[in-house]
């Protein structure tokens, strides 16, 4: 669709239900994904929340998007930088993030994960080295 | 240098989208080029035609049709996130069955791959939310 391939970063920083940022910032991912475009997301302050496994909104009436996260690698959205510092400040770790996988087709298609760990220095040093930056 | 811009918060209740007009205004006035600006979240509701703010108060969808008619910015609503809130053009209303549609001036109802093609061609994305 266009020669130019940009480094897209999608920053995610609101839970997941409550408003409606972090649904319409998956919309945007998932639309973006058709361009080619080196596409990360940073997940940091509550929008650590979004990737938290076992969501379940039947009693809020919402729509529960959360299973589009894994969806993501068939998009070639395989980076998913979540920042420990957020994790920390709201008592969860690593283990209670959602298992979110893709298939490395350099790599024979081995399932790798599509969660890192990153700290907040590096986390800026992540934003600082992208072209565009869409914050939701 | 080609700016694009994305409003995300919605006219009146939050100043983002009077800002990114003065914005607009000043880039273009100072040389630059702002190709188009996106509409999004409840960004999008400042493109209905039938708001009708006091008379004694500015009129933030009129602001921003006169500079589309003025200096041909491409103002792009975001159709996900305008059938959500209410907002149809004519082709839509029609084929969502509604008996009417909204669209001001200067505005059209199109996709996020606006905004990516927007951040893909631009120097520079400029974000005004929340």
């Amino acid at each position: 669709m266009s020669e130019t391939v940009k480094k897209f970063f999608y920053v995610n920083r609101k839970a997941p239900y409550g408003t409606i940022f972090a649904q319409e910032a998956l919309e945007v991912v998932l639309i973006g994904a058709a361009f080619d475009q080196d596409v990360s997301l940073g997940f940091l302050d509550d929008g650590v929340y979004q990737l938290v496994k076992g969501q379940d909104t039947k009693d809020l009436g919402v729509k529960n998007f959360s299973p589009t996260f894994r969806a993501l690698g068939d998009y070639d959205v395989t980076k998913l930088f979540v920042e420990k510092e957020s994790l920390d400040e709201r008592g969860l770790s690593a283990d209670d993030l959602d298992e979110i996988m893709y298939e490395d087709e350099d790599d024979d298609w081995a399932e790798k994960p599509s969660i890192r760990i990153v700290s907040r220095a590096e986390m800026a040093d992540i934003m600082a080295d992208q072209d565009v930056v869409l914050s939701f | 240098m080609k700016i694009g811009v994305v409003v995300s918060a919605g006219p009146y209740t939050h100043e983002s989208s009077d800002t990114a007009y003065n914005f607009v205004k000043a880039a273009i006035a100072a040389g630059h080029e702002v190709p188009r600006v996106f509409f999004y979240h409840d960004g999008v509701n400042v493109g209905t035609r039938l708001s009708v703010p006091p008379q004694d108060d500015r009129n933030i969808q009129v602001n921003w049709s006169a500079l589309a008619k003025e200096h041909g910015t491409d103002l792009v609503i975001c159709i996900a996130a305008a059938q959500r809130r209410g907002l149809l053009d004519e082709n839509e209303a029609q084929r969502q069955g509604k008996d009417a549609d909204n669209i001001a001036e200067g505005f059209r109802i199109s996709g996020l791959g606006q905004l990516i093609e927007m951040g893909i061609q631009t120097d520079r994305l400029v974000t005004f939310g929340e």
